[in-house]
């Protein structure tokens, strides 16, 4: 347990230092670079060489990427090229409003998704489930800019409940940020409520009719009980890795979601980042972004070996 | 309080189909039981007898109804309670011993909290008292260690171990009856007679009443004191459990009895013809007409009732039965059985010398670790199939039958030895052989649903094999595929169609005339009748059989069932754990001397003889590996002669030329004992004196 745990951390590190090497090399090819994109027109030969060598891009890429990596493991991740700020601290402000942002989307969605997966699953085929199913794909098939586009008509404009975009600066206390937080939350978790839910309902199903559980109800165990200790620890595990995977999806849904509601996260950030060839700055966000993906998964991975006897107890020869 | 035990009366039960119409699984089907009876009820896959056995406990498939008729266990209608009614009935009163434990224990729960869930909901124990009775049921059903099984999760026990626990479950509601549901199917013959004669000492001890539900005569022989016959819904027979085997009045009861292969009767028997009727397909008149040969205008037009027989207690569903019961039954047998006939010839076709087979490679770090290598998988195997024969590889689910066959087919390397067919090298894998061998040795396999691609149809599934190895234009490929059609019995209709609208006889012979599409000289054939019913299995058999005189193939034929493998091998293999123990012709095999472990596998099999009780040799504790040294079988040996077993590798005797054994006890000292061992136990079985004519 304790062993396959650690095998998991380790392919995690890995996977980290692959994602930090393919994100070099893709904003590596693009065409231009800080120094054009800086400059913009009042690029002359002369200028631009001389920009280089102040931010030490006439170097070798794999130079250049060596000192960054030896950076990145001191916990340094440089200089942003553009804004002349320490990489983490563009980045610390923006990763906490994401996170809030990102977490509150989790803690309600989640919970939310398997409540009513569970309650659609168990009625299949009648009321609770079609009325359930049919309001999770619409909420499914609708592309979140949709969705966010929709709401602030309805709550921001024609209710005036909540602002429909951010204007309060990124550094801003969280109580600040907190009108601005709640569409952006209804329509992460809305999505994300839709594809967990739908997992749990087909998982729930199958469980419902395996062989144990027409057992257990054939053995005089009441029902209350043959959902909560038969069906739903088996019909819950492969809920978690669905669930792992869908917050993967609502880190990449945060960029559009951020734009749309003009929210300071690291979505908006990166945007500028890449709009400003800003490779540190880039690469950072790439990082912490996959660390959050990694770590979720690490997580998931976890808990589905603790919940799940068979994988606890397999023999790792 | 007259009530009869159990009464089901004129029961019908059916669900709706797509276009709205009632099929009908059970029909008008009635039954007693006495408490503390025990009732075997056979019929084959689709006869209703699982429909039945769950309406006892008031349980129906998701989309039946009851039509009509009521169930009555001591007056009380399961299907008029309400939940909390129907709760304490089940596993109170009634309990099921499914047939699968490996799905129908929770994978997420100690197997002591399963069984500690029963008393609780059943008996209102909790606490240590709950915890001390679950470790007391599961020492009574003779799992070692009660107190560590009782922490296991169910994967961590073996398929016997998961059965016991299930029986384990069942027994702690102390039930006043016990369904059953083919409850050992899936188990290897030791397990399932270790199993058994738990069941038969529980039940005699505690008084329970058993429903026993199987499609395997000689389990329900074994276990019951009144069989029920069905057949398309139907109870078409009822009788106490000798005059069922003895004298059987219904043709169907006749012609099931008749189809099974026995032990102590080499020869395929006689084949029922067509097959049992989906449910909701059968004509107004007896169902059965189609493939009766007493059936008249009469039995189209009429149906028969249940009507009482000949004997005291018997019913039976035929208008002819009176002319049925006047052939003496055991007569009829003793014709059923028809050895093939084949021409073995001298050359051989595949030899296999020194062969070892491996799943695991040592890594490197072990072997720089200097630790031993683990035994291989399946070790020394030297074996010669000739041309023409049919060698039957026999052994537990694990000896390593079908690692050798895939070594042969070409689908895993061997770590040592030679394997050649005729002048082929077979050390070859599959994808570097070349085409001509590739064609001339073809696999069939155990499960047709499986091995069929259900998105091609019959003559697609036909022509790959004759596109691959024959140069035919599209008209001389559907010719072909047509003649091979006929060749298995199946009209060219079947050509259009997918394997999912095919019955499971009707999907292996497809698997078949695939097999024989390619012209092979040596064809494999993994389980091929086990997953058909009784019925049909012999016609596959006699269709393989025919092939075979046809074509002079070689078959190397694995089959865990050892009155099937009398039926139709010349030769038999017999393997524990990757190691041979025994080789040699047929009745070699099934005579004295035997190897102490083709004697146990002997011992245990299932007979379709009332009355006779299988005696046990050693234990069935399945092993995981062989052990290092010494005899593969020291373990469970029950003739084991001391520690002689355990260091040294037993020598090969000869008893005649062509029969190995391999065992350090003399061979005249084997044979005194197993000849004694076998009349102390086994009663004469009527049927053993009887030559089978040709």
């Amino acid at each position: 347990m304790l062993k396959l745990t650690v095998r998991r951390l380790f392919y995690s590190l890995i996977t980290l230092l692959i994602i930090a090497v393919v994100v070099f090399v893709a904003v590596e090819l693009l065409p231009g670079d800080t120094a054009t994109a800086y400059l913009g027109r009042e690029a002359t030969p002369q200028r631009l060489a001389s920009l280089r060598a102040e931010l030490g891009l006439d170097r070798p890429a794999i130079e250049r990427f060596a000192r960054w990596f030896a950076g990145a493991l001191r916990g340094d991740f440089g200089m942003s090229l553009a804004r002349d700020k320490p990489v983490v601290d563009l980045i610390g402000v923006r990763l906490r409003n994401s996170l809030i942002l990102g977490l509150s989307a989790a803690l309600i969605g989640i919970p939310l998704a398997l409540g009513l997966g569970i309650i659609a699953g168990l009625t299949r085929d009648r009321a609770p489930d079609l009325w359930i199913s049919t309001a999770a794909l619409i909420a499914m098939t609708l592309p979140e800019f949709v969705t966010a586009t929709f709401l602030i008509l309805v709550f921001s404009i024609s209710l005036q409940l909540f602002p429909a975009v951010t204007v309060v600066p990124a550094n801003a206390p969280i109580l600040d940020l907190l009108p601005n937080l709640v569409l952006p939350i209804v329509t992460l978790t809305l999505i994300m409520v839709a594809h967990i839910l739908r997992m749990v309902r087909t998982s729930v199903i199958d469980v419902m009719t395996s062989d144990y559980v027409q057992m257990a109800i054939l053995s005089g165990v009441p029902y209350r009980r043959v959902v909560l200790r038969h069906a739903l620890p088996n019909a819950l595990l492969p809920a978690i890795s669905i669930t792992a995977l869908t917050i993967g999806w609502l880190l990449g849904g945060l960029v559009i979601i951020e734009v749309v509601f003009n929210f300071p996260g690291l979505g908006t950030l990166l945007l500028d980042a890449i709009h400003t060839r800003d490779i540190p700055l880039v690469q950072g966000i790439a990082l912490a972004t996959a660390g959050v993906y990694v770590v979720v998964n690490l997580g998931a991975d976890v808990l589905t070996l603790m919940l799940n006897p068979r994988l606890r107890t397999l023999r790792t020869a | 309080m007259n009530e009869p035990f159990v009464e089901v009366n004129d029961l019908t039960i059916g669900y709706r189909n797509r276009q709205g119409q009632i099929v009908n699984v059970l029909r008008g089907v009635s039954l007693v039981m006495p408490r503390g009876g025990a009732l075997g009820l056979v019929g084959e896959s689709g006869s209703g007898k699982s429909t039945l056995g769950m309406a006892l406990l008031g349980h129906l498939r998701a989309g039946s109804q009851v039509q009509a008729g009521t169930v009555r266990f001591e007056g009380v209608d399961p299907f008029a309670l309400n939940p909390a009614e129907l709760q304490a009935l089940r596993g109170g009163r009634i309990a099921l011993i499914p047939q699968n434990a490996a799905e129908s224990l929770t994978p997420t729960m100690r197997v002591g909290d399963q069984i500690v869930e029963v008393l609780q909901f059943n008996r209102i124990l909790v606490g240590a008292e709950a915890r001390d009775l679950a470790l007391e049921l599961l020492g009574q059903v003779r799992l070692p260690q009660p107190e560590a099984m009782f922490t296991r999760y169910p994967h961590e026990l073996s398929g016997g171990q998961q059965q016991r626990v299930a029986v384990a479950k069942a027994l702690a509601g102390e039930p006043e009856l016990l369904v059953l549901d083919e409850p050992t199917t899936g188990l290897d013959v030791t397990t399932q007679a270790h199993l058994l004669d738990l069941l038969a000492e529980i039940v005699a001890q505690m008084g329970t009443a058993m429903l026993y539900i199987s499609h395997d005569l000689g389990v329900i022989a074994r276990v019951s004191d009144r069989v029920a016959v069905m057949y398309a819904g139907e109870i078409v027979e009822v009788a106490a459990v000798t005059d069922i085997f003895a004298r059987p009045t219904h043709p169907y009861t006749r012609g099931l009895l008749a189809s099974i292969p026995r032990l102590t009767q080499a020869g395929i028997p006689k084949a029922m013809p067509g097959q049992p009727p989906t449910p909701g397909e059968h004509g107004t008149g007896c169902s059965f007409t189609p493939r009766c040969t007493f059936a008249d205008g009469t039995c189209e037009t009429v149906a028969p009732t249940l009507d009482a027989a000949a004997q005291p207690g018997q019913l039976v569903r035929c208008h002819h039965w009176q002319t049925v019961a006047k052939i003496e039954f055991s007569q009829e047998l003793q014709q059923a059985f028809h050895k093939a006939v084949r021409k073995v010839e001298p050359e051989p076709a595949v030899e296999l010398a020194g062969v070892e087979i491996a799943y695991t490679r040592q890594g490197l770090i072990q072997r720089l670790r200097g630790l031993p290598e683990p035994p291989a998988t399946v070790s020394d195997i030297t074996l010669t199939v000739h041309k023409g024969e049919t060698l039957a590889l026999v052994g537990e689910s694990g000896s390593g039958k079908t690692t050798i066959v895939r070594t042969i087919a070409g689908l895993m390397l061997p770590r040592m030895g030679s394997l050649k067919f005729k002048d082929y090298d077979l050390n070859v894998g599959v994808d570097r052989r070349p085409l001509e061998l590739r064609q001339q040795i073809q696999l069939i396999f155990q499960n047709p649903d499986a091995s069929l691609n259900p998105r091609h149809t019959v003559a697609e599934i036909l022509d790959q094999p004759l596109r691959l190895y024959f140069n035919l234009s599209r008209s001389e490929r559907r010719e072909r595929s047509i003649e091979l059609l006929e060749r298995v019995r199946l009209g060219p209709h079947y050509r259009l169609r997918y394997p999912g609208q095919l019955s499971g006889g009707e999907k292996q012979r497809v698997a078949i005339a695939r097999a024989f599409a390619a012209e092979p000289q040596l064809v494999l054939c993994d389980e091929v009748t086990s997953a058909l019913d009784v019925s049909v299995q012999a016609a596959v058999l006699d269709l393989l059989a025919e092939l075979q005189a046809e074509h002079g193939v070689t078959y190397i034929f694995i089959a865990h069932d050892l009155a099937l493998v009398h039926a139709f091998a010349d030769r038999v293999a017999v393997l524990y754990q990757g190691r041979l123990c025994e080789v040699g012709s047929t009745d070699e095999i099934y005579t004295p001397p035997h190897h102490p472990y083709t004697e146990t596998l002997l011992a245990a099999a299932p007979r379709p003889v009332p009355g006779l009780r299988p005696h046990l040799l050693g234990s069935d504790v399945p092993e995981l590996a062989p052990p290092p040294r010494g005899c593969p079988f020291q373990r469970r040996c029950p003739r084991r002669i001391g520690s002689i077993c355990d260091e040294e590798a037993p020598p090969w005797r000869v008893p005649v030329e062509g029969h190995r054994i391999r065992c350090h006890i003399p061979l005249d000292e084997l044979e005194t004992a197993q000849v004694s061992a076998a009349e102390h136990v086994i009663p004469l079985e009527p049927l053993s004196n009887s030559v089978s004519s040709n």
